[in-house]
């Protein structure tokens, strides 16, 4: 975990309101592993204050970059999707524990789940997976047409459904539908999105072994305010926690309550 | 360094920097990124006798030059800070600021009363104004006679000497101030957070899950400068002041206004690295306004 200013090297628009960056600095990009995250100062000044937590979507370390996506919608996210080439921002990270490979062993057929911008890391994740034999089979859900993003890349990796709310791209409904409908194998689960989607993961697949990747409001990113802190399960006195920041954003299917 | 340092009761600093409370956990992250030992004290996270879990998620929000949070004093208790986070910091020499807080009259005491002999807590932080905790905190903090109290309670049974940390929001914060002197608080922490909100506009709804929380940052910085400005010239016990300090000239500015040394809060999440940056740059500073100690400073804007 560092502090290091990194060059944005590229940044272009690839869904509606999504923007992917990638961001040039090696000593960070040498600690990075897939399903961490980065907390990026998105001005020089004081407004807006705070850092904005971004996952990391693919790591080469060859050419010492970074990409991250990004949903662009409010303040902060706003004003760095205005941010050009050239432009340097400052980085702390690499944050949080990612998602672990030694779960899926060679061969095992891993499913990864992604809901809306919770899909990014999932790409990284899925890179390590292949280079390590295990099969991937990919459902990414979106709103709609204009939000799907990087369908062909994980097409490259393994099977890949797109699930839309509105029917306009991939298959109309949930990703659970998917799966189902699909009657998809699979080992293990490696999930990412929306609080409400890795809820009904869970209960759908509750003998599984599989891990989520949590998002919650964070005020430094390193474990030190208690912002992002969530229950543990079966902890009857509810005063047991787990960092989001720290301790995640990845957890075991079933670690803490959703 | 000795153009830096600062005796005030119970802490021998070696500069008039430290981490504020809430802000830098029990110092576990920070060191991570530097010597804990560049500080000139740390302030650790409120103590409670209980665990607690503290309020419900989302708990922070940004506002224009600031952040509103409603932690609600989430900490390990105080057996397992005594046993875990205090021994750890043992290996550090830096003097400890304790932190307190409660719900009734009788956790203060417990709590100052043990945290008090740990071997590397300095001074007692009386948290009498913590704005996000429903069945405490408010009450003991806005009003004088309450404060007053507690704290001549808490000074008769705390080891060392005790910082009371005045709440902003009052309607006289000298009266608090001189009520608090009176009882025999040794020194004063201010300002604590302002009381705010923020609200999504397509939700309707607050966007904290407890409704309000506490505003800090750079945003509050000048209310903590009227305040101290106000309260020093009141009292005669020295001043931690804090509010929205980032840079260097920030602390001049608290030194000023009439505090005697600085507690950085915020910026922390900003920049991990803000404390010994501050530290680091502050000779520059005194040097361009021709000043050979900082301790000159204190109180310059009205003495």
């Amino acid at each position: 975990m560092i502090l290091e200013n990194m060059e944005i090297c590229q940044q272009q628009p690839i869904a509606s309101n999504v923007y992917e960056l990638v961001l040039k600095g090696q000593e960070l990009v040498n600690l990075a592993s897939q399903g961490q995250f980065l907390h990026v100062k998105v001005s020089e000044g004081t407004d807006p204050l705070l850092r904005r937590p971004i996952s990391i979507a693919k790591i080469d370390q060859d050419k010492g970059e970074l990409t991250v996506i990004y949903r662009a919608g409010g303040r902060g996210t706003n004003m760095l999707a205005l941010k050009q080439k050239g432009e340097v921002v400052s980085v702390l990270g690499p944050l949080g524990n990612g998602f672990s490979l030694e779960e899926t062993s060679k061969g095992a057929i891993a499913l990864l789940i992604g809901g809306g911008i919770g899909v990014p890391p999932l790409y990284e994740l899925s890179l390590q997976l292949v280079k390590r034999g295990v099969k991937v089979v990919h459902v990414l859900g979106f709103a709609g047409s204009s939000d799907v993003f990087y369908e062909e890349k994980f097409m490259e990796l393994g099977e890949t459904y797109i699930a839309t709310m509105d029917g306009s791209h991939g298959e109309k409904g949930t990703v659970i539908e998917i799966i189902d409908n699909k009657q998809l194998l699979f080992d293990t689960i490696y999930s990412c999105g929306p609080t409400p989607m890795l809820k009904a993961i869970e209960t759908a697949f509750p003998d599984k072994k599989g891990f989520l990747s949590l998002e919650e409001r964070m005020g430094c990113g390193i474990g030190a305010c208690f912002a992002c802190v969530c229950h543990v399960k079966d902890d009857p006195t509810k005063t047991a926690y787990k960092k989001i920041c720290t301790d995640g954003p990845v957890f075991a299917i079933g670690e803490v309550e959703l | 360094m000795s153009r830096l340092n600062m005796e005030l009761p119970g802490l021998s600093m070696r500069n008039p920097i430290m981490p504020a409370s809430g802000c830098f956990g029990f110092g576990k992250e920070y060191a991570k990124f530097y010597d804990l030992e560049k500080l000139g004290a740390i302030a650790i996270k409120a103590a409670t006798v209980e665990t607690r879990f503290g309020n419900p998620t989302p708990r922070v929000a940004e506002t224009s030059s600031g952040m509103l949070n409603a932690i609600g004093l989430q900490n390990p208790g105080l057996e397992s800070i005594l046993a875990n986070e205090l021994v750890w910091l043992e290996q550090y020499e830096v003097p400890i600021i304790a932190n307190i807080a409660g719900t009734k009259t009788e956790d203060y005491i417990e709590v100052a009363e043990k945290i008090s002999k740990a071997k590397n807590v300095h001074a007692i932080e009386l948290n009498i104004s913590c704005p996000n905790v429903k069945e405490g905190g408010i009450t003991f903090g806005t009003n004088p006679k309450i404060a007053s109290d507690l704290t001549r309670l808490v000074k008769e049974v705390s080891s060392v000497p005790v910082y009371v940390k005045l709440s902003p929001n009052v309607t006289d914060i000298v009266e608090m101030a001189v009520a608090v002197e009176e009882a025999g608080a040794d020194g004063l922490s201010m300002i604590n957070t302002l009381l705010g909100m923020r609200i999504d506009i397509k939700k309707r709804r607050p966007v904290l899950a407890n409704g309000f929380g506490g505003l800090s940052g750079p945003a509050i910085k000048p209310v903590a400068i009227r305040m101290i400005h106000q309260v020093s010239q009141a009292v005669s016990i020295p001043i931690i002041g804090m509010g929205g300090v980032s840079t260097a000239e920030d602390v001049i500015e608290f030194f000023l206004a009439g505090a005697s040394c600085v507690a950085v809060g915020t910026a922390n999440f900003v920049d991990p690295f803000v404390c010994p940056t501050i530290i680091e740059d502050l000779p520059r500073v005194l040097n361009e306004l021709g000043v050979d100690h900082i301790s000159e400073l204190i109180g310059g804007s009205w003495k």
